[in-house]
């Protein structure tokens, strides 16, 4: 694939992501799709600027915000639709909702909704790869929040004491619910500096430049691959959307952050940013983004419309899954 | 068949599953001392090594999350605490994500076989923090499996037996237990995890325990035995899932119950059994009696110890108001833990 394909298929993939997220925004208040969703709407540029890095090898967990991790490895919109909407073809049965997504096979092995769990996860998996000499790599994703936890620190210590092939992605979006970064931390923290405090490389980039994200994934998965152990990367970016919900902020007056602070990060939207690059430096036509546009629109439409043609889970199978022997689970 | 101890048993398990399997490793706070976890674990570091068997830092949580994220990707970790009360710190990866992973993603997930082994304290002053038996916090989320051993060749089957299984499982030692002798099995000789079983056969009177309150029942029936009353013993074995019918039938012939467990009656597994029971409209000769600590947080000083925890004399004393008969006349059994010297 050569660069101009590669640059545009990142584009492509941050579409596919925005584009499902605003369906699901739009459909939310119908009522369907009865399960709490964080919407990673403007935060696109994260998720495929690193996953667009790793070996199809590298596993991958996430956060209660994981749609665009979900999406951007490879898993399919019509069994997240599926999933949000609680059918049998949802990626987790209909039994996880929007903050429990996995697809195995595209090895996005699992998302934990209460913060740093995942990142416990990912530094298990690392362990087991070290301990195997495997080649592969553990990738979570996680929000700034996650640093107030107790387990972020243990699992850094664990995690550079045995020098383990895994990369902490941090979505610093500046809240953690409504809470914004100065209520939660002393002025001046770097969350840098504290991984680096415990001997982990970091380092901190611009997350809604899909380009420097991918280039700083990329140097943090080779110093992972040369043996040199675990790699902090904070990515800036912000969510447009409100914390959980189809809906912003502004509209439902909420005032934990203004109306302009939210237009000036739209402004700042990867995808647009992106199209332009396209555009200017790499020539790409606008006709062939707006082609790309209606072919992603059309076939999220598609998805969706299938999804809620699944059928519900059957009550007969409540209980399964609940043990690897059904029967057990009975009594 | 031999005579090895109850803690032998578990280090013999660990060594046969580690020799089996590649992905087996242990971790945990003090795998690789020399003292190896009251003994259960240097002969595995002895023979696997560091790699295998993980001293790890003080990291109850992360590192339950660490085991769980490395059995996803293949590997079959055993978690080991020294007293389960720090296994609080444990619960949020060991509830919310191991007990549910299975379920939650609907078996696309995977599960989450990882195996903690930890170890309940009683006596010599080991207080409130170095005392409590978890089982009835564990035995109440659905997904996990919580058992108990009680004698040594449980102690080494369902250890083998939590090996094999797909699920995650707690298990749940005694330390008064570990020198106890008893007949083992060589080999994989596992045990069941799911049933409890009878231990004892009785007409008179059944007694459901657990964990070290099988081994002091024990005693308290052959004394009983001599003075003609017949006890049935009950090993409940497994917390979770709960075996009911082994429980019922026993109660059905007996028509008498005295449930005894490690740990507070309330809300407990004393409790559970109680319901099992009396929901199943068996009619009883006496009313249900449960045993227990007492209502308290363990104390140290040792009178307040004593009366803390059921000594086989008053496990006696109880019985007798349940038969309504007087039973004096036996001789005095000393409780497991008022003879123990330690180290702790």
């Amino acid at each position: 694939m050569n660069t101009v394909d590669k640059l545009t298929d990142l584009y492509i993939k941050m579409l596919e992501i925005r584009i499902f997220e605003e369906k699901v925004a739009n459909e939310y208040p119908n009522g369907m799709m009865k399960t709490p969703t964080h919407l990673g709407i403007g935060q696109e540029a994260v998720a495929v600027g690193v996953i667009s890095e790793r070996k199809p090898s590298d596993v991958i967990f996430s956060h209660h915000r994981c749609h665009n991790h979900f999406l951007a490895a490879g898993g399919s919109s019509f069994t997240l639709f599926a999933e949000l909407l609680g059918r049998i073809d949802g990626c987790s049965g209909g039994r996880g909702g929007s903050v429990h997504l996995v697809d195995r096979e595209k090895n996005f092995l699992g998302t934990s909704p209460i913060l740093t769990q995942a990142v416990a996860l990912a530094t298990g998996a690392a362990f087991a790869f070290k301990h195997r000499q495997e080649r592969s790599a553990a990738i979570v994703f996680f929000g700034d929040a996650a640093f107030e936890e107790g387990a972020m620190w243990e699992s850094y210590n664990f995690a550079a004491l045995n020098k383990l092939p895994v990369l902490f992605v941090c979505e610093n979006n500046l809240y953690s619910t409504e809470s914004s970064l100065d209520k939660r931390v002393p002025p001046n923290t770097s969350f840098t500096q504290k991984a680096r405090a415990f001997g982990i490389t970091a380092a901190t980039c611009d997350g809604n430049d899909v380009q420097e994200v991918a280039k700083y994934s990329r140097i943090a998965l080779d110093h992972i691959a040369s043996g040199a152990g675990p790699y902090l990367l904070e990515c800036l970016t912000y969510r447009t959307r409100e914390h959980v919900g189809p809906s912003f902020d502004f509209d439902l007056q909420r005032s934990y952050r203004s109306q302009e602070e939210i237009k000036k990060w739209m402004v700042k939207c990867p995808i647009v940013l992106f199209g332009e690059i396209l555009k200017q430096v790499y020539g790409v036509s606008e006709t062939l983004l707006n082609e790309i546009k209606i072919q992603i629109t059309h076939k999220v439409e598609n998805a969706f419309a299938l999804a809620n043609q699944s059928q519900f889970p059957s009550l007969e199978s409540s209980f399964d899954n609940l043990y690897s022997k059904e029967s057990l689970s009975k009594k | 068949m031999k005579k090895i101890t109850y803690a032998e048993a578990i280090s013999e398990a660990t060594c046969l599953m580690m020799a089996e399997d590649p992905n087996v490793i242990l971790m945990g706070i003090g795998m690789d001392y020399s003292s190896g976890v009251f003994g259960t674990t240097s002969e595995a570091f002895r023979k696997f090594g560091a790699s295998r068997v993980v001293d790890t830092p003080s990291m109850e949580n992360a590192l339950t999350g660490i085991a769980i994220g490395s059995s996803l990707v293949g590997l079959k970790p055993i978690v080991v605490h020294a007293r389960n009360d720090f296994m609080f710190l444990a619960l949020d990866q060991l509830i919310n994500v191991a007990s549910k992973w299975n379920y939650m993603f609907g078996g696309k997930a995977g599960s989450t076989p990882i195996v903690n082994r930890a170890i309940i304290g009683r006596g010599w002053g080991q207080g409130a923090t170095h005392s409590q038996s978890i089982q009835s916090v564990l035995g109440h989320f659905p997904g996990l499996r919580v058992v108990m051993p009680s004698n040594p060749a449980d102690a080494k089957g369902m250890l083998l037996s939590a090996w094999k299984s797909q699920d995650p499982v707690v298990i749940l030692e005694h330390r008064s237990l570990f020198n106890i002798e008893g007949q083992v099995e060589s080999g994989l000789a596992f045990q069941d995890l799911t049933s409890a079983k009878i231990v004892k056969k009785g007409s008179d009177l059944t007694i459901v325990a657990t964990s070290v309150c099988v081994y002091e029942s024990l005693l308290i029936a052959a004394e009983l035995d001599l003075i003609g009353i017949s006890v049935e013993i009950v090993d409940l074995r497994s917390i979770q899932p709960i075996d009911h019918a082994t429980i019922l039938a026993s109660v059905k012939k007996t028509q008498r119950l005295l449930i005894y467990d490690t740990s507070w009656v309330n809300f407990g597994v004393c409790a559970e059994v109680a319901a099992i029971v009396a929901e199943s409209g068996i009619s009883l000769k006496s009313s249900i009696v449960r045993l227990g600590q007492l209502r308290t947080p363990a104390p140290v000083s040792k009178p307040l110890e004593d009366h803390h925890y059921p000594i086989p004399k008053y496990v006696i004393e109880t019985i007798q108001r349940i038969m309504a008969r007087d039973i004096l006349g036996t001789k005095t059994i000393a409780s497991i833990t008022q003879n123990f010297t330690g180290p702790y």
